[in-house]
């Protein structure tokens, strides 16, 4: 195996800018590996060689000329969810229904990454419209974790974690709605976060649900993330809900944090996140990352955020609700898929079947649930009760604040379950995001740094830290310090058996 | 479907009838931009040219609210004398429809940026009558369809249907009156007055083209009947396609006679939304409203709230201008005119044309007698509005001033007009072109003169004879002989110069 592809993103950018080896090389090798294990992983949607070779000479051409290198993360591959626009590249966010559609525009995200001169290798794999926690549901088969091939990476963003795992890619782009960075990031042995609403923008971000969706960065080390995290995060006027400040120093945060000194910082443990479904492994490796933060200097209180017992339906609310109507565009008039427009059909049939034949059970069961809660007379009693719950974990998450600098528990109840198990079973399968979706309703910041393997089963287990809304740096400087102690996971990941 | 309704004598109507009025009117806002997109508002166009992925409403797109449209709304609140909202959002109103490109509508639902107004209303006699608003609020236009195919023109029976989005996203503002009651036989004129009120009001503001044959000003009216003596509201339908003033009071009027009749027989008005035909003067069934549509309502998620600051609501107040009542007021006594002559000058719609002559140089009565006595009745004659008419102030005022310096006589400045109604160019190339200036030439008079006399000798010797009302027949004759370019009274002082 190449060594280039087991670099972290900060000593490749190093290496680039410094001439060592150049950014096609780079790149070259990721997109061979690529096409060596993608067939076992499924982790791309879209490979985009091309554009990733064009991308990275372009680095190598401006570093020649000696121009300085556009950002921290020059000439890095990354692999990017495939539910931010990409122009000229095709864009499926899972599902057929948008098969075939290439946007004539960049997300935000997109277009910093090309200007930050990161080359992006190709679009990932993800649950259909970013609804799931396996990536079973995207329309385009499951991708597999690297770590054991009959079980799920995660998801909705299993393909972006998957590709970090298989060192595929180095750096990957996510998006968080209820844990979708996150959780995959825990199942996988890689770190993911879900910056603070608003931090990123969500221009071109195709939408799910608006009021909880974030993009993020995910990465193999937690420096790697900040430096990625710094590239995509910021105002943009394009998004009236991103926020207009400036990002948190998350590099200087992850960079002190490496130190190993948590003296004077308060940990606060969520109590509510223990018990039944918790997989024993998962709580030990839990107990053992709490008491490596008090070996570290930091102060451990416990926490109850009562609220968070009430997350779980809330989320499963308001994100069909919000889905339901921002899912209503794909009615086959513009773009995508068409089904049945043979010239007897109305435009209304043709909708109609379009959207039966191009939306997979899982979407089609979120947009039913989402138009029941919305309609009249059933408002108030489920969206709008919904909504009071979301004011009432924020202010859960306020008061716990007031207290800790950062929260823990485990990212997720358990590790990565085996493709198909609970594929029948929604309900077991929403219980994935329990830990994950309080930040998402608070709009507040969480990150899944990994706690090592579980010791019944040998996966990877991670650490959730969250923090209070823009205050990122925090929660980078603890899971660095922590990542530094502990040891980084993903080098563990057993030789993929390719020939599969 | 094509049944004729029956319908009611009006005068029954009234005796049996009270009839209720609630008009909403969709004004659109002029601004140099759509409501959540940089795009330009431009009428027309070519097709799918003012377009881009926020108004087209393509996957990932984000809405940023248009300022100089909140800044509209707000004014037009203030001068309907409404609250303004201190904090208000957006909603979506979801349905299904190929022209709106994201499948709801981003409106204002229970929070209108501006509610609780009146506008006083004059009607043709004098009379004030308060009509009172309930909301004005923000939202923004759809697509238009052309329904290719099929009989009327409507989506029913068409064998495809193209769609323009270049007025999708446009600023919309709809205003919605208070149920207007107690209003009797007067009901069709005071919903005609009231949109003719609105639409100066609008005008004033310079908010908007309020041109009702463009769409930029719609009304929709409802129209309900309770029979004498009772308070409850009947069942109301919704007449849409009401493209004139003249239209309003038209389908105002039809409707109250259709339901008089249905009602007198026995039946129940349906709920539903009913079109306005032009060329019949009619109103016809179109969507059924018996099972309420569904908009599932529910906050914008993509938008943050507005909370207008109180100075800045304050300072938009002190940018009102001089509202059209308050300029009528002040133009009666400048001008010095009695209520009937305001009255007359304000129905016929020509105070702004009337104020633009005099500042062009006319007197106000002379302006006045052009715009209010001869050319309504052009206007009235070709069915347009006086300023449709193709003849402008400056116009009217050069050719009063031509009247004034004797270059034309009244009749002849009648034919020039015509002349420029005919579009044959400015005044001045009219009187050049047709040949009209006033015959002063003294010589071509009196040769006139002389072969009328000789013509009539017999007439010529009364006059001779100190018949001097004889000279009548000769004027005449002269005056024939020159196609009326004399000057009658110059024609007559000659002839009785020449016999004596």
């Amino acid at each position: 195996m190449s060594s280039l592809i087991r670099s972290t993103a900060a000593e490749l950018a190093a290496k680039i800018a410094g001439r060592e080896v150049s950014a096609v090389e780079v790149a070259q090798a990721h997109l061979d590996r690529i096409a060596e294990v993608d067939g076992a992983v499924n982790a791309f949607l879209h490979v985009d060689t091309e554009g990733a070779l064009a991308a990275a000479k372009k680095v190598d051409d401006d570093l020649a000329a000696g121009q300085a290198p556009a950002s921290p993360l020059a000439g890095v591959p990354l692999a990017l969810k495939d539910v931010f626009a990409t122009e000229g590249v095709p864009t499926t966010c899972g599902s057929k229904i948008l098969e075939g559609w290439v946007p004539p525009y960049d997300a935000t995200v997109t277009r910093r990454l090309r200007e930050a001169g990161v080359v992006i290798l190709g679009k990932t794999n993800m649950d259909e419209f970013a609804m799931g926690s396996s990536t079973e549901n995207s329309a385009y088969g499951p991708t597999r974790n690297p770590w054991d091939l009959d079980r799920i990476p995660g998801g909705s963003g299993g393909g972006s974690s998957a590709s970090l795992a298989a060192f595929q890619a180095p750096l990957a782009i996510g998006t968080d709605t209820g844990g979708s960075i996150r959780q995959p990031g825990a199942v996988t042995g890689t770190v993911g976060v879900k910056p603070t609403y608003g931090g990123v923008s969500r221009y071109g971000l195709v939408a799910f649900s608006s009021s909880l969706d974030q993009g993020g960065p995910c990465a193999r080390t937690v420096l790697d993330a900040a430096l990625l995290h710094e590239v995509i995060g910021g105002h943009d006027p394009l998004d009236s809900t991103s926020i207009n400040a400036p990002v948190p120093p998350v590099v200087a945060a992850a960079r002190e944090g490496a130190n190993g000194d948590l003296t004077g910082v308060k940990v606060g443990v969520v109590t509510q996140f223990s018990g039944d479904g918790y997989q024993a492994g998962v709580l030990r490796s839990f107990e053992a990352a709490v008491a490596q933060l008090k070996q570290l200097g930091a102060e451990i209180v416990e926490v109850s955020c009562p609220s968070f017992d009430y997350a779980l339906p809330a989320y499963y609310l308001i994100a069909p609700s919000e889905a339901s109507s921002n899912l209503a565009r794909f009615d086959a008039m513009r773009y995508g898929l068409r089904v049945g427009d043979d010239s007897t059909r109305s435009a209304e049939e043709v909708m109609s079947l379009t959207r039966e034949a191009g939306f997979g059970p899982e979407v089609k069961r979120r947009i039913m649930i989402g138009t029941y809660a919305l309609s009249s007379g059933y408002y108030d009693a489920y969206y709008g009760s919904a909504q009071k719950v979301r004011t009432l974990i924020t202010r859960d998450f306020e008061k716990a604040f007031a207290s800790v600098d950062v929260l823990v528990s485990p990212t997720t109840p358990t590790t990565a379950f085996r493709i198909g198990e609970r594929a029948n079973d929604p309900i077991a399968m929403y219980k994935a995001d329990l830990c994950t979706i309080p930040a998402n309703l608070a709009g507040t910041p969480a990150m899944s740094v990994p706690s090592g393997l579980s010791d019944e089963d040998g996966l990877p287990v991670g650490l959730q830290i969250m923090a209070p809304a823009l205050q990122e740096h925090r929660m980078y400087r603890v899971a660095a310090a922590y990542e530094a102690a502990r040891g980084t996971v993903y080098q563990d990941v057993p030789e993929l058996a390719v020939a599969r | 479907m094509t049944s004729v309704d029956e319908l009611m004598d009006y005068a029954e109507v009234i005796e049996r009838f009270d009839p209720v009025l609630g008009l909403e009117v969709h004004v659109e806002l002029h601004t140099n931009t759509k409501m959540f997109c940089g795009c330009a508002n431009l009428f027309g166009g070519e097709p799918n040219t003012h377009v881009c992925p926020t108004c087209l409403g393509l996957p990932g797109s984000l809405p940023v609210v248009n300022g100089k449209a909140v800044e509209s709304a707000i004014r037009i609140g203030l001068a309907l004398n409404c609250e303004i909202a201190e904090w208000c959002r957006f909603a979506r109103k979801n349905y299904f429809y190929p022209d709106m490109p994201k499948n709801f509508q981003t409106s204002q639902y229970d929070e209108p940026i501006a509610f609780n107004g009146w506008l006083d209303v004059t009607l043709d006699d004098g009379e004030v009558v308060r009509v009172e608003i309930e909301r004005a609020h923000m939202e923004e236009d759809t697509g238009k369809s052309l329904h290719v195919g099929g009989a009327t023109g409507r989506i029913h029976g068409a064998e495809h249907s193209l769609l323009d989005y270049n007025r999708a996203g446009v600023p919309l503002i709809e205003i919605v009156t208070k149920p207007i009651a107690g209003t009797g036989e007067r009901a069709p004129e005071v919903a005609r007055a009231y949109v003719t009120a609105l639409r100066d009001l609008l005008k004033a503001l310079d908010v908007s083209d309020v041109r009702m044959d463009q769409g930029s000003l719609r009304c929709d009216a409802n129209v309900s009947l309770m029979p004498k003596g009772t308070t409850e509201f009947g069942t109301r339908t919704e007449t849409k396609n009401v493209n004139s003033l003249r239209s309003v009071e038209r389908a105002v009027r039809f409707e109250m006679t259709r339901q008089a009749a249905v009602l007198a027989a026995g039946g129940k008005v349906v709920q539903e939304t009913r079109h306005f035909d032009e060329s019949t003067g009619s109103t016809s069934s179109g969507r059924t409203k018996e099972t309420a549509e569904d908009y599932r309502y529910f906050p914008e998620p993509d938008l943050v709230p507005i909370a207008p600051s109180r100075e800045w609501v304050e300072e938009l107040r002190g940018t009102l201008p001089e509202l059209p009542w308050e300029r009528r007021k002040r133009i009666q006594q400048e001008w010095s005119l009695t209520d009937a002559e305001l009255r007359d000058l304000v129905n016929a719609g020509a105070v702004d044309l009337v104020a633009a002559t005099v500042d062009a140089g006319a007197t106000p009565a002379e302006a006045r007698s052009w715009w209010v006595a001869y050319l309504t009745k052009e206007a009235n004659a070709r069915g347009v509005e006086l300023g449709e008419l193709g003849i402008t102030p400056a116009q009217i005022a050069r050719v009063v001033a031509l009247v004034n310096s004797g270059e034309l006589t009244n009749k002849l400045a009648r034919e020039v007009v015509t002349g420029v109604l005919a579009g044959e160019g400015e005044p001045e190339a009219v009187v050049e072109a047709r040949g009209l200036k006033v015959v002063s030439d003294d010589s071509a008079l009196e040769k006139a003169v002389d072969e009328a006399l000789a013509a009539q000798p017999d007439v010529a010797a009364k006059i001779r004879d100190g018949k001097v009302a004889a000279a009548g027949a000769i004027v005449g004759a002269v005056m024939k002989a020159t196609k009326g370019q004399a000057d009658a009274k110059k024609v007559r002082d000659l002839i009785i110069a020449r016999c004596s």
